[in-house]
């Protein structure tokens, strides 16, 4: 599982652009605080690399590796 | 301790404090987790961490780690990271800094700092512009680019950071962008190791000020900008200045051994009084 935590995220899109996977989509719809937050639609190609959570300038990203 | 739902980073973070003051896509919260990678890469105990800043965006990162950390003037971060350090050489001493901070008020500092090789960590994040302030221009600007204090565009020549320490004598010192996460952990690990002045910088977006006064508006754009004219240094030795013209050399520019100042000091404190000193803490011991 991908978690963003919606109360750190800023939509920056910064996991969409360089998550090698393509796991990430942009919202097209803004949040309560006008935030668009990414939507990590594509799960299954995840390859844990973690290298979203390293770019994330919010520290909003948690990669779980230890599921399916 | 690492909670399920959160960052791999977050337990280092002062949770209370966040979300950071950063604009979205601001490159100092992705600077700051590579500190936290290259960290956990060195095998270096967080408590034994000092982290130092001096004034601006950048210099705000440790108000919002959980470790023992000092915000001081503009420009000076490196003066107060070398008392720290000979007060105690046991502390990983860790200093980050604008390019207006280490650059601009602070390059004196700088240079000296690297021309003792006193074992000092200094990551520069380098956005091209005073964030802080409201966009003026830096000594890093390039040559050409807008800023509010250079409406027609910044025409003097902008320093090489990486260069101008190198030749300072450092004994570390690499450049990476925010855009190179891994190489840049990398290069903070070996910083980290390396005993004596190690210098980092880190070609940094400001999408607020530099990307909206240079035709870059989103923090992906000037990310793209980054990547696409970053080339790495062994290549870049067999170019020549033209075809190096609005490049951005990335890689490691130095990495060598030499005879760091705070060993060397306490050294001679203990061949010239016959034994070691015994300053460091001395205030926490009984009497
Ligand atoms: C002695 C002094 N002079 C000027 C200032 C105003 N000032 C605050 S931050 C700053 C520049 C910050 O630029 P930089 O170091 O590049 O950091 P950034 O905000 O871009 O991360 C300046 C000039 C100050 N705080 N103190
Ligand atoms: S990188 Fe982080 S802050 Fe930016 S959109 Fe993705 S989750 Fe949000
Ligand atoms: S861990 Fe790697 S593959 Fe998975 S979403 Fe993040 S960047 Fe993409
Ligand atoms: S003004 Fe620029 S440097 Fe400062 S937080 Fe915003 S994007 Fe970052």
């Amino acid at each position: 599982m991908i978690k963003l935590d919606p109360n750190l995220c800023k939509g920056c899109s910064i996991c969409t652009e360089f998550c090698p996977k393509g796991v990430y989509e942009d919202s097209k719809t803004p949040d309560k605080k006008g935030v668009y937050v990414p939507i990590p639609k594509n799960q299954e190609k995840c390859t844990k690399c973690n290298l979203c959570a390293l770019m994330c300038p919010d520290q909003a990203i948690k990669v779980d590796e230890n599921d399916e | 301790m690492e909670e399920a739902n959160e960052s791999p980073f977050m337990k280092y973070m002062r949770k209370d404090r966040l979300p950071h003051i950063f604009c979205a896509g601001c490159g100092n919260g992705i600077v700051l987790n590579t500190f936290f990678k290259g960290m956990e890469m060195a095998e270096v105990d967080f408590d034994n961490v000092v982290m130092v800043s001096g004034i601006g965006c950048s210099s705000r990162i440790p108000g919002y780690v959980k470790c023992d950390s000092l915000h001081t003037t503009h420009g000076r971060p490196i003066s107060f990271a070398s008392g720290l350090k000979l007060g105690n050489p046991e502390l990983d001493v860790v200093v980050f800094s604008g390019d207006g901070d280490a650059a601009a008020i602070g390059g004196n500092h700088l240079i000296h700092g690297a021309r003792r090789n006193m074992d000092l960590t200094v990551i520069c994040i380098n956005n091209s512009i005073y964030g802080m302030t409201g966009g003026q221009i830096s000594p890093t600007s390039p040559q050409g680019s807008y800023g509010t204090t250079a409406p027609y565009g910044a025409f003097e020549r902008p320093f090489d950071l990486a260069e101008l320490v190198s030749a300072a004598g450092a004994s570390y010192v690499a450049r990476w962008t925010t855009a190179h996460a891994l190489q840049l952990s990398n290069s903070i690990k070996k910083a980290l190791e390396n005993k004596g002045f190690s210098f980092v910088e880190v070609i940094s977006q400001c999408p607020t000020y530099y990307g909206r006064k240079n035709k870059m508006r989103s923090p992906l754009d000037m990310m793209r900008w980054m990547k696409e004219n970053s080339i790495n240094k062994r290549k870049a030795d067999t170019m020549d200045s033209e075809e190096l013209a609005g490049k951005l050399v990335v890689g490691e520019f130095v990495n060598k051994a030499e005879r760091e100042f705070s060993q060397e000091l306490y050294d001679l404190v203990e061949e010239k009084y016959g034994k070691k000193s015994d300053a460091i803490k001395s205030a926490y011991r009984d009497d």
